[in-house]
Protein backbone atom coordinates (compact mmCIF):
# COMPACT_ATOMS: atom_id res chain seq x y z
CA UNK A 1 0.00 0.00 0.00
CA UNK A 2 2.75 2.42 0.95
CA UNK A 3 4.63 1.81 -2.26
CA UNK A 4 1.48 2.41 -4.24
CA UNK A 5 0.59 5.61 -2.47
CA UNK A 6 4.15 6.89 -2.74
CA UNK A 7 4.03 6.19 -6.44
CA UNK A 8 0.69 7.94 -6.82
CA UNK A 9 2.15 10.82 -4.88
CA UNK A 10 5.08 11.14 -7.23
CA UNK A 11 2.77 11.50 -10.15
CA UNK A 12 0.51 13.79 -8.21
CA UNK A 13 3.40 16.15 -7.49
CA UNK A 14 3.72 16.51 -11.21
CA UNK A 15 0.00 16.93 -11.59
CA UNK A 16 -0.12 19.68 -9.03
CA UNK A 17 2.84 21.52 -10.46
CA UNK A 18 1.40 21.37 -13.91
CA UNK A 19 -2.14 22.37 -13.15
CA UNK A 20 -3.27 23.88 -9.92
CA UNK A 21 -2.76 24.82 -6.33
CA UNK A 22 -5.34 25.23 -3.68
CA UNK A 23 -4.96 25.55 0.02
CA UNK A 24 -7.99 24.20 1.77
CA UNK A 25 -5.87 23.40 4.83
CA UNK A 26 -4.64 26.96 5.13
CA UNK A 27 -7.58 28.53 6.96
CA UNK A 28 -9.04 31.69 5.53
CA UNK A 29 -6.68 31.91 2.57
CA UNK A 30 -8.68 31.80 -0.63
CA UNK A 31 -7.92 29.10 -3.18
CA UNK A 32 -5.40 30.39 -5.63
CA UNK A 33 -3.66 29.44 -8.79
CA UNK A 34 -0.02 29.73 -9.69
CA UNK A 35 0.72 32.33 -12.32
CA UNK A 36 0.44 30.87 -15.76
CA UNK A 37 -1.11 27.65 -14.55
CA UNK A 38 -4.47 26.20 -15.41
CA UNK A 39 -7.05 25.80 -12.69
CA UNK A 40 -8.77 22.51 -12.07
CA UNK A 41 -12.26 22.75 -10.67
CA UNK A 42 -12.50 21.99 -6.98
CA UNK A 43 -13.74 18.56 -6.04
CA UNK A 44 -12.90 15.09 -7.30
CA UNK A 45 -10.17 14.96 -9.89
CA UNK A 46 -11.12 12.57 -12.65
CA UNK A 47 -7.74 12.51 -14.33
CA UNK A 48 -5.94 9.24 -13.86
CA UNK A 49 -2.61 9.96 -12.24
CA UNK A 50 -0.94 7.36 -14.41
CA UNK A 51 -1.24 9.61 -17.44
CA UNK A 52 0.85 12.36 -15.92
CA UNK A 53 4.64 12.06 -15.92
CA UNK A 54 6.39 12.78 -12.63
CA UNK A 55 7.81 16.24 -12.24
CA UNK A 56 11.54 16.51 -12.64
CA UNK A 57 13.13 17.16 -9.28
CA UNK A 58 16.49 18.94 -9.33
CA UNK A 59 19.10 17.70 -6.90
CA UNK A 60 20.32 19.83 -4.04
CA UNK A 61 19.15 21.01 -0.64
CA UNK A 62 15.54 22.06 -0.25
CA UNK A 63 15.03 25.82 -0.38
CA UNK A 64 14.67 27.77 2.83
CA UNK A 65 10.89 27.51 2.88
CA UNK A 66 11.08 23.75 3.25
CA UNK A 67 13.26 23.54 6.32
CA UNK A 68 10.50 23.00 8.86
CA UNK A 69 9.78 19.53 7.59
CA UNK A 70 12.38 17.16 6.27
CA UNK A 71 11.72 15.35 3.05
CA UNK A 72 10.80 11.79 3.78
CA UNK A 73 8.59 8.92 2.77
CA UNK A 74 4.92 9.43 2.20
CA UNK A 75 2.95 9.18 5.42
CA UNK A 76 -0.66 8.00 5.51
CA UNK A 77 -2.23 10.42 7.97
CA UNK A 78 -5.74 9.02 8.21
CA UNK A 79 -6.06 5.52 6.87
CA UNK A 80 -9.79 5.20 7.47
CA UNK A 81 -10.36 2.11 5.36
CA UNK A 82 -8.45 0.15 2.79
CA UNK A 83 -10.14 2.08 0.02
CA UNK A 84 -10.30 5.50 1.70
CA UNK A 85 -6.87 6.97 2.34
CA UNK A 86 -5.32 10.36 2.92
CA UNK A 87 -1.62 10.50 2.19
CA UNK A 88 0.68 13.42 2.92
CA UNK A 89 3.76 13.44 0.77
CA UNK A 90 7.30 14.54 1.48
CA UNK A 91 8.39 18.07 0.73
CA UNK A 92 9.74 17.96 -2.77
CA UNK A 93 12.25 20.56 -3.95
CA UNK A 94 11.34 21.83 -7.39
CA UNK A 95 12.55 24.60 -9.64
CA UNK A 96 9.72 26.72 -8.34
CA UNK A 97 10.50 25.94 -4.71
CA UNK A 98 9.35 23.35 -2.16
CA UNK A 99 6.06 21.61 -2.81
CA UNK A 100 4.17 19.25 -0.55
CA UNK A 101 0.83 17.72 -1.41
CA UNK A 102 -1.80 15.69 0.32
CA UNK A 103 -3.88 13.28 -1.71
CA UNK A 104 -7.12 11.56 -0.95
CA UNK A 105 -7.86 8.19 -2.45
CA UNK A 106 -11.43 6.90 -2.37
CA UNK A 107 -12.23 3.43 -3.62
CA UNK A 108 -8.81 3.14 -5.18
CA UNK A 109 -9.29 6.33 -7.19
CA UNK A 110 -7.63 9.67 -6.70
CA UNK A 111 -10.34 11.89 -5.22
CA UNK A 112 -8.60 15.13 -4.31
CA UNK A 113 -5.22 16.78 -4.20
CA UNK A 114 -4.38 19.55 -1.78
CA UNK A 115 -1.10 21.44 -1.88
CA UNK A 116 -0.09 22.10 1.72
CA UNK A 117 3.31 23.61 1.01
CA UNK A 118 3.90 25.85 -1.95
CA UNK A 119 6.91 27.60 -3.45
CA UNK A 120 8.06 30.71 -1.62
CA UNK A 121 7.61 32.99 -4.58
CA UNK A 122 3.93 32.13 -4.77
CA UNK A 123 3.00 32.60 -1.17
CA UNK A 124 5.37 35.27 0.03
CA UNK A 125 2.72 37.91 -0.40
CA UNK A 126 0.06 35.94 1.36
CA UNK A 127 0.07 36.96 4.99
CA UNK A 128 -1.12 33.73 6.56
CA UNK A 129 1.81 31.86 5.11
CA UNK A 130 4.21 34.43 6.47
CA UNK A 131 3.57 33.20 10.00
CA UNK A 132 2.00 29.76 9.74
CA UNK A 133 3.98 26.87 8.35
CA UNK A 134 2.11 23.59 8.01
CA UNK A 135 4.18 20.67 9.25
CA UNK A 136 3.85 16.98 8.56
CA UNK A 137 2.61 14.94 11.47
CA UNK A 138 4.67 11.82 11.66
CA UNK A 139 3.20 8.44 12.38
CA UNK A 140 5.38 7.76 15.37
CA UNK A 141 8.12 9.64 17.10
CA UNK A 142 8.79 8.09 20.44
CA UNK A 143 10.99 9.39 23.19
CA UNK A 144 13.57 6.70 22.78
CA UNK A 145 14.24 7.27 19.10
CA UNK A 146 14.15 11.04 19.63
CA UNK A 147 16.68 10.89 22.49
CA UNK A 148 14.95 13.47 24.65
CA UNK A 149 15.72 14.90 28.10
CA UNK A 150 12.33 16.30 29.08
CA UNK A 151 8.75 16.65 27.85
CA UNK A 152 6.66 19.78 27.38
CA UNK A 153 2.93 19.17 27.34
CA UNK A 154 -0.38 20.40 28.63
CA UNK A 155 -0.30 20.56 32.40
CA UNK A 156 0.70 17.21 33.75
CA UNK A 157 -0.93 16.47 37.09
CA UNK A 158 0.53 14.49 39.94
CA UNK A 159 -2.05 11.77 39.25
CA UNK A 160 -0.97 11.45 35.63
CA UNK A 161 2.72 11.51 36.44
CA UNK A 162 3.13 7.81 37.19
CA UNK A 163 2.29 6.77 33.66
CA UNK A 164 3.97 9.71 31.95
CA UNK A 165 6.96 9.89 29.69
CA UNK A 166 8.50 12.42 32.06
CA UNK A 167 8.40 9.90 34.89
CA UNK A 168 10.26 7.43 32.72
CA UNK A 169 12.90 10.04 31.88
CA UNK A 170 13.24 11.05 35.53
CA UNK A 171 13.57 7.48 36.76
CA UNK A 172 16.74 6.96 34.76
CA UNK A 173 18.58 9.70 36.64
CA UNK A 174 16.90 9.88 40.03
CA UNK A 175 19.32 10.26 42.91
CA UNK A 176 19.57 7.37 45.28
CA UNK A 177 20.19 9.07 48.56
CA UNK B 1 35.79 11.87 12.78
CA UNK B 2 35.81 11.27 16.50
CA UNK B 3 33.10 9.44 18.38
CA UNK B 4 30.55 11.21 20.55
CA UNK B 5 31.86 12.67 23.79
CA UNK B 6 31.11 10.53 26.85
CA UNK B 7 27.83 11.55 28.46
CA UNK B 8 28.23 14.06 31.29
CA UNK B 9 27.29 12.80 34.77
CA UNK B 10 23.65 13.52 35.46
CA UNK B 11 21.19 13.49 38.34
CA UNK B 12 17.49 14.09 38.69
CA UNK B 13 15.20 15.11 41.56
CA UNK B 14 11.39 15.00 41.57
CA UNK B 15 8.82 16.39 43.98
CA UNK B 16 5.07 16.83 43.72
CA UNK B 17 4.18 20.47 44.40
CA UNK B 18 1.16 22.56 43.33
CA UNK B 19 -0.53 19.32 42.26
CA UNK B 20 2.07 18.60 39.61
CA UNK B 21 5.43 16.87 39.25
CA UNK B 22 8.48 19.12 39.47
CA UNK B 23 11.55 17.49 37.89
CA UNK B 24 15.06 18.88 38.06
CA UNK B 25 17.78 17.41 35.88
CA UNK B 26 21.37 18.57 36.30
CA UNK B 27 24.42 17.44 34.38
CA UNK B 28 28.10 18.26 34.31
CA UNK B 29 31.34 17.79 36.20
CA UNK B 30 30.23 20.16 38.99
CA UNK B 31 27.42 17.88 40.15
CA UNK B 32 29.29 16.75 43.29
CA UNK B 33 29.60 20.32 44.58
CA UNK B 34 27.65 20.89 47.80
CA UNK B 35 26.08 24.03 46.30
CA UNK B 36 24.09 21.82 43.94
CA UNK B 37 21.96 20.14 46.64
CA UNK B 38 21.35 23.54 48.26
CA UNK B 39 20.17 25.04 44.96
CA UNK B 40 17.84 22.11 44.31
CA UNK B 41 16.38 22.43 47.81
CA UNK B 42 15.81 26.16 47.22
CA UNK B 43 13.85 25.45 44.04
CA UNK B 44 11.44 23.12 45.82
CA UNK B 45 11.20 25.46 48.82
CA UNK B 46 10.32 28.41 46.54
CA UNK B 47 7.60 26.45 44.79
CA UNK B 48 6.08 25.22 48.06
CA UNK B 49 5.89 28.82 49.26
CA UNK B 50 4.23 29.90 46.01
CA UNK B 51 1.70 27.11 46.47
CA UNK B 52 0.88 28.28 49.99
CA UNK B 53 0.25 31.82 48.73
CA UNK B 54 -1.40 31.22 45.33
CA UNK B 55 -3.17 27.85 45.45
CA UNK B 56 -6.85 28.16 44.57
CA UNK B 57 -7.32 24.65 46.01
CA UNK B 58 -6.17 25.63 49.50
CA UNK B 59 -8.75 27.60 51.49
CA UNK B 60 -5.98 29.13 53.63
CA UNK B 61 -3.95 30.54 50.71
CA UNK B 62 -3.70 34.30 50.26
CA UNK B 63 -5.52 34.03 46.90
CA UNK B 64 -8.42 32.08 48.44
CA UNK B 65 -8.70 34.62 51.27
CA UNK B 66 -8.47 37.48 48.75
CA UNK B 67 -11.34 35.95 46.76
CA UNK B 68 -13.44 35.57 49.91
CA UNK B 69 -12.83 39.23 50.72
CA UNK B 70 -10.87 38.45 53.88
CA UNK B 71 -7.70 40.10 52.55
CA UNK B 72 -6.91 42.99 50.27
CA UNK B 73 -4.08 42.75 47.73
CA UNK B 74 -2.02 45.01 49.96
CA UNK B 75 -2.65 42.67 52.88
CA UNK B 76 -1.42 39.61 50.97
CA UNK B 77 2.12 38.33 50.59
CA UNK B 78 4.08 40.95 48.57
CA UNK B 79 4.40 38.54 45.64
CA UNK B 80 0.62 38.83 45.10
CA UNK B 81 1.03 42.49 44.13
CA UNK B 82 3.75 41.49 41.68
CA UNK B 83 1.54 38.79 40.15
CA UNK B 84 -1.49 41.11 39.93
CA UNK B 85 0.64 43.63 38.02
CA UNK B 86 1.99 40.90 35.73
CA UNK B 87 -1.55 39.65 35.04
CA UNK B 88 -2.51 43.18 34.01
CA UNK B 89 0.49 43.33 31.72
CA UNK B 90 -0.35 39.87 30.31
CA UNK B 91 -3.86 41.10 29.52
CA UNK B 92 -2.41 44.10 27.67
CA UNK B 93 0.18 42.05 25.79
CA UNK B 94 -2.39 39.49 24.62
CA UNK B 95 -5.20 41.84 23.73
CA UNK B 96 -7.35 40.55 26.58
CA UNK B 97 -7.12 36.89 25.66
CA UNK B 98 -5.25 36.28 28.89
CA UNK B 99 -7.53 37.23 31.78
CA UNK B 100 -7.27 35.95 35.37
CA UNK B 101 -10.79 37.13 36.19
CA UNK B 102 -13.05 34.11 35.80
CA UNK B 103 -16.67 33.48 36.65
CA UNK B 104 -16.66 31.57 39.93
CA UNK B 105 -19.05 28.86 41.05
CA UNK B 106 -21.03 31.44 43.02
CA UNK B 107 -21.57 33.68 39.98
CA UNK B 108 -19.11 36.29 41.24
CA UNK B 109 -15.87 37.04 39.37
CA UNK B 110 -12.88 35.24 40.86
CA UNK B 111 -9.26 36.26 40.57
CA UNK B 112 -7.44 33.10 39.47
CA UNK B 113 -3.88 33.88 38.36
CA UNK B 114 -2.95 30.18 38.05
CA UNK B 115 -2.38 30.55 34.30
CA UNK B 116 0.46 32.97 34.98
CA UNK B 117 1.67 31.79 38.38
CA UNK B 118 2.90 28.42 37.17
CA UNK B 119 5.29 29.91 34.61
CA UNK B 120 6.20 32.81 36.86
CA UNK B 121 7.02 30.54 39.80
CA UNK B 122 8.98 28.10 37.65
CA UNK B 123 11.07 30.82 36.01
CA UNK B 124 11.69 32.43 39.41
CA UNK B 125 12.72 29.10 40.96
CA UNK B 126 14.99 28.40 37.99
CA UNK B 127 17.07 31.42 39.05
CA UNK B 128 18.57 29.23 41.80
CA UNK B 129 19.68 26.80 39.12
CA UNK B 130 20.97 29.60 36.85
CA UNK B 131 23.07 30.75 39.76
CA UNK B 132 24.56 27.36 40.63
CA UNK B 133 25.03 26.65 36.92
CA UNK B 134 27.36 29.65 36.66
CA UNK B 135 29.15 28.96 39.95
CA UNK B 136 29.96 25.25 39.67
CA UNK B 137 29.47 24.53 35.98
CA UNK B 138 26.36 22.39 35.61
CA UNK B 139 23.59 22.44 33.01
CA UNK B 140 19.98 22.44 34.29
CA UNK B 141 16.55 21.45 33.04
CA UNK B 142 13.58 22.26 35.29
CA UNK B 143 10.21 20.78 34.29
CA UNK B 144 7.12 21.90 36.18
CA UNK B 145 4.18 19.84 34.97
CA UNK B 146 5.15 20.32 31.32
CA UNK B 147 6.59 23.85 31.47
CA UNK B 148 10.34 23.61 30.98
CA UNK B 149 13.13 26.08 31.83
CA UNK B 150 16.72 25.27 30.86
CA UNK B 151 20.24 26.63 31.03
CA UNK B 152 23.74 25.47 30.21
CA UNK B 153 27.05 26.33 31.88
CA UNK B 154 29.11 26.93 28.75
CA UNK B 155 28.58 27.40 25.04
CA UNK B 156 30.19 23.97 24.57
CA UNK B 157 27.35 22.26 26.45
CA UNK B 158 24.93 20.36 24.24
CA UNK B 159 21.35 21.67 24.18
CA UNK B 160 18.65 20.05 26.30
CA UNK B 161 16.33 18.12 24.03
CA UNK B 162 12.72 18.83 24.97
CA UNK B 163 10.11 16.55 23.45
CA UNK B 164 6.82 18.24 22.51
CA UNK B 165 3.93 16.03 23.53
CA UNK B 166 1.44 14.99 20.87
CA UNK B 167 -1.98 15.88 22.35
CA UNK B 168 -3.59 13.00 20.47
CA UNK B 169 -1.21 10.15 21.22
CA UNK B 170 -0.19 8.95 24.65
CA UNK B 171 3.62 8.86 24.81
CA UNK B 172 3.81 10.28 21.29
CA UNK B 173 5.80 13.38 20.38
CA UNK B 174 5.28 16.02 17.71
CA UNK B 175 9.02 16.57 17.62
CA UNK B 176 11.94 17.83 19.66
CA UNK B 177 13.03 21.36 20.55
CA UNK B 178 16.76 21.68 21.33
CA UNK B 179 17.24 24.46 23.91
CA UNK B 180 20.22 26.01 25.72
CA UNK B 181 18.37 28.83 27.50
CA UNK B 182 14.91 30.19 28.12
CA UNK B 183 11.88 27.99 28.23
CA UNK B 184 9.16 26.08 26.45
CA UNK B 185 5.55 25.97 27.61
CA UNK B 186 2.59 24.02 26.30
CA UNK B 187 -1.09 24.70 26.90
CA UNK B 188 -3.98 22.55 25.87
CA UNK B 189 -6.59 20.10 26.91
CA UNK B 190 -4.62 16.82 26.90
CA UNK B 191 -4.52 16.12 30.64
CA UNK B 192 -7.26 18.22 32.22
CA UNK B 193 -10.02 18.52 29.61
CA UNK B 194 -11.09 21.93 28.36
CA UNK B 195 -9.60 23.87 31.25
CA UNK B 196 -8.82 27.09 29.41
CA UNK B 197 -11.78 29.46 29.37
CA UNK B 198 -12.22 32.08 26.67
CA UNK B 199 -12.73 35.27 28.71
CA UNK B 200 -14.71 36.71 25.83
CA UNK B 201 -17.35 33.96 25.91
CA UNK B 202 -16.92 32.33 29.32
CA UNK B 203 -16.74 28.95 27.61
CA UNK B 204 -13.87 26.50 27.04
CA UNK B 205 -11.64 27.46 24.11
CA UNK B 206 -11.66 24.61 21.60
CA UNK B 207 -10.23 25.67 18.24
CA UNK B 208 -6.78 24.31 19.15
CA UNK B 209 -5.79 21.03 20.79
CA UNK B 210 -2.44 22.33 21.98
CA UNK B 211 -0.15 25.33 21.72
CA UNK B 212 3.58 25.30 22.46
CA UNK B 213 5.62 28.49 22.77
CA UNK B 214 9.38 28.85 23.14
CA UNK B 215 11.21 31.99 24.20
CA UNK B 216 13.68 33.67 26.52
CA UNK B 217 11.15 33.89 29.39
CA UNK B 218 9.25 30.77 30.46
CA UNK B 219 6.58 32.89 32.11
CA UNK B 220 5.80 34.83 28.94
CA UNK B 221 6.03 31.67 26.83
CA UNK B 222 3.40 30.13 29.13
CA UNK B 223 1.16 33.22 28.99
CA UNK B 224 1.41 33.31 25.19
CA UNK B 225 0.66 29.57 24.94
CA UNK B 226 -2.49 30.01 27.05
CA UNK B 227 -3.53 33.09 25.04
CA UNK B 228 -2.96 31.16 21.81
CA UNK B 229 -5.37 28.42 22.90
CA UNK B 230 -7.98 31.14 23.40
CA UNK B 231 -7.21 33.21 20.30
CA UNK B 232 -6.79 30.29 17.90
CA UNK B 233 -4.38 29.97 14.96
CA UNK B 234 -4.45 33.74 14.33
CA UNK B 235 -2.24 34.12 17.43
CA UNK B 236 0.66 32.73 15.40
CA UNK B 237 0.72 36.07 13.61
CA UNK B 238 1.52 38.20 16.61
CA UNK B 239 3.81 35.63 18.19
CA UNK B 240 5.87 35.58 14.99
CA UNK B 241 6.34 39.32 15.50
CA UNK B 242 7.59 38.96 19.11
CA UNK B 243 11.40 38.90 19.18
CA UNK B 244 12.65 35.54 20.48
CA UNK B 245 9.27 33.78 20.69
CA UNK B 246 8.02 31.01 18.42
CA UNK B 247 4.83 28.95 18.48
CA UNK B 248 3.59 25.56 17.35
CA UNK B 249 -0.11 24.60 17.42
CA UNK B 250 -2.23 21.52 16.81
CA UNK B 251 -5.65 22.50 15.50
CA UNK B 252 -8.89 20.78 16.47
CA UNK B 253 -8.77 19.12 13.05
CA UNK B 254 -5.33 17.72 13.86
CA UNK B 255 -3.27 19.99 11.60
CA UNK B 256 0.12 21.20 12.76
CA UNK B 257 1.03 24.86 12.21
CA UNK B 258 4.07 26.81 13.39
CA UNK B 259 5.73 30.19 13.16
CA UNK B 260 8.47 30.08 10.52
CA UNK B 261 11.39 29.94 12.98
CA UNK B 262 9.95 27.36 15.41
CA UNK B 263 12.94 25.11 16.21
CA UNK B 264 11.20 21.75 15.79
CA UNK B 265 13.37 18.73 15.05
CA UNK B 266 11.72 15.61 13.70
Amino acid sequence: MRRITAWILGTVCGLVLLFSYHTSTMGPAAPRVAAGALALPAGPVATSPTTVPPASVPAGAPPAGARSAAAGPAVPTAPATATDTVVTGPIVPTRRGPVQVQIQVHGGRLADVVAIVLPDANYRDERINAYAVPILRQEALDAQSANIDSVSGATLTSNGYVSSLQAALDSVHLSRS
Amino acid sequence: MTGPAPAAPRRAWVEQIMGMPISIHLRGAGLADGAVEAAVASVFEDLREVDSVFSTYRPDSDISRLNRGELTVAGCHPSVTEVVDLCDEAGRRTGGTFDPHLPGPDGRTWFDPSGLVKGWATERAAAHLEDVSRRVGVDFCLNAGGDVAVGVATTASPPWRVGIEDPDRHHGLLGVVPLRSGGVATSGSAHRGGHIIDPRTGRPADTLRAATVTGPSLMWADVYATATIVAGPAALEWIADLPGYEALVVTAAGDLLATPEFPLER
